[in-house]
């Protein structure tokens, strides 16, 4: 079998549900994290180091019925820009589409701050992104800057 | 304004500030008047601060109300592990508005999205104390009668100075001209270098402070503290370099201010304080009537 025949058969044998393509492959976990996939009833598998013609080596997520709505989307955005989400509906693909970094980033990163609030109390955080290029996310509550190598989940 | 919280300077419009400072020109002719007659105030200083205390209290005292609350958060129950929400929570209970000094970034913040009551900033650690950068205001306006357009220098610590980052941005929108004086080390932050960048305004950076003296309008002065040093070798070697004294001050502009923040250590010599250049302490004053105005705007009395 070839390796694109293999690629295909990871990515397609999914009847529902959702796949996240092209995962930097370093990332992979991380998502998993962020969209709590460690706690979820459903089906999921995942790959790492697969090839891919565009970047080399990418990781991939299946998640069996499950469909994601915007706000986890774009959360996978801030540690997989690169990311697609594809929709999957009785073995076909219903909906492709790349995943896009919000404006606000609420409750699951951390302030770089170790003097603000949020890190003192139990204050959700929230960041407003100032830079998308660069990924830099201005707290709302200390407004210190917390850059993208210093990002760390809840 | 009217039962609006002000944590942070950017919170209100230039007009918005504008009419606090028309305000504070009208409490400056009638200091006493008994409008909060009834109110209660809360002062709630979870880290000491004599001065910013005190001039908040002589506000509300001077408008006929009544304040409550603590100077030292060990006296409230934040010492038995009570949550600063909690805390706001309770006090927004028995006062009609809530003064707080916190030492974490961005306490004043969250204690504006739990109270049920307006909340004012007086210092949420090294974030932001946006009343004194009203009171900065008010006296530039009232030793250049105008605020527009003038050459401000400030120097010292510009990069943990929270009442420095405030007025730089503050006063962008004034088409003020920055002179800004430091070590290498204590430069202003890019981060507030953009709000001037923006706006397309003119900076200079300095290390001598002799260089700017005889070319701006306002001398803004502030303290240099050793701990912000990761060398102290280097803090010993610029120490005395930001150090203004009298003879400094021959060829200055006539119309020249000096103002400090308070409290000042050495960076001002005592021989300055004659000159009639020297205004930090008709500044401190003032910030009894910026928070006269701002009092009573919030509580809808004006």
């Amino acid at each position: 079998m070839s390796n694109e025949g293999r690629k295909e058969l990871i990515v397609s044998a999914i009847e529902n549900g959702t796949v996240i393509d092209h995962i930097p492959t370093h990332a992979v976990l991380q998502v998993m994290r962020i969209l709590n996939l460690e706690q979820s009833p459903h089906q999921v598998l995942f790959g790492v180091n697969l090839e891919s013609k565009k970047y080399g080596r990418k990781g991939i997520i299946k998640v069996r019925d499950k469909f994601f709505d915007s706000i986890e989307i774009n959360k996978i955005a801030l540690v997989a820009p690169t990311a697609t989400l594809i929709e999957i509906r009785d073995f076909e693909v219903v909906s492709k589409k790349n995943v896009e970094i919000p404006d606000t980033v609420e409750g699951f990163v951390k302030c770089f701050n170790p003097r603000c609030i949020t890190n003192h109390e139990e204050v959700p955080t929230r960041f407003m992104v100032v830079d998308k290029e660069n990924l830099k996310l201005l707290c709302h509550y200390c407004e210190k800057i917390t850059k993208k190598e210093n990002i760390v989940f809840l | 304004m009217k039962n609006r919280s002000l944590v942070s300077i950017t919170d209100f419009t230039k007009e918005e500030y504008l009419r606090i400072l028309e305000l504070a020109q009208h409490f400056e002719r009638n200091p006493i008047q008994k409008i909060l007659e009834g109110y209660v105030v809360a002062t709630l200083f979870f880290e000491p601060s004599t001065r910013t205390r005190l001039s908040f209290e002589s506000a509300v005292n001077r408008l006929g109300g009544k304040v409550i609350g603590f100077s030292d958060a060990s006296v409230s129950s934040t010492s038995k592990g009570e949550s600063l929400a909690d805390t706001i929570r309770t006090v927004s209970n028995y006062s009609d508005l809530i003064v707080m000094r916190h030492p974490i970034e961005g306490s004043a913040r969250w204690a504006s999205e739990v109270a049920s009551v307006p909340i004012i900033n007086a210092g949420d650690g090294a974030n932001q104390h946006p009343t004194q950068c009203l009171l900065d205001l008010y006296t530039i306006l009232q030793t250049q009668g105008t605020l527009d357009n003038l050459h401000v220098a400030f120097v010292g610590d510009l990069k943990y100075g929270r009442t420095v980052h405030s007025n730089v941005i503050a006063l962008t929108h004034f088409n003020t001209t920055f002179h800004l004086v430091s070590p290498e080390e204590l430069k202003l932050p890019s981060s507030v270098k953009m709000h001037i960048k923006e706006k397309q305004l003119e900076y200079y950076q300095y290390t001598d402070i002799q260089e700017v003296i005889n070319k701006v309008d306002i001398l803004y002065m502030t303290r240099i503290q050793r701990e912000r040093f990761s060398d102290p070798m280097e803090y010993e070697r610029v120490k005395n370099s930001y150090i203004l004294t009298n003879s400094m001050l021959a060829g200055a502009k006539n119309n020249l201010r000096i103002l400090h923040p308070l409290p000042r250590v050495n960076e001002i010599a005592y021989d300055v304080d004659a000159n009639p250049k020297a205004y930090y302490f008709q500044q401190a004053l003032n910030g009894v009537y910026v928070r006269q105005a701002l009092i009573a705007s919030i509580l809808g009395l004006v």
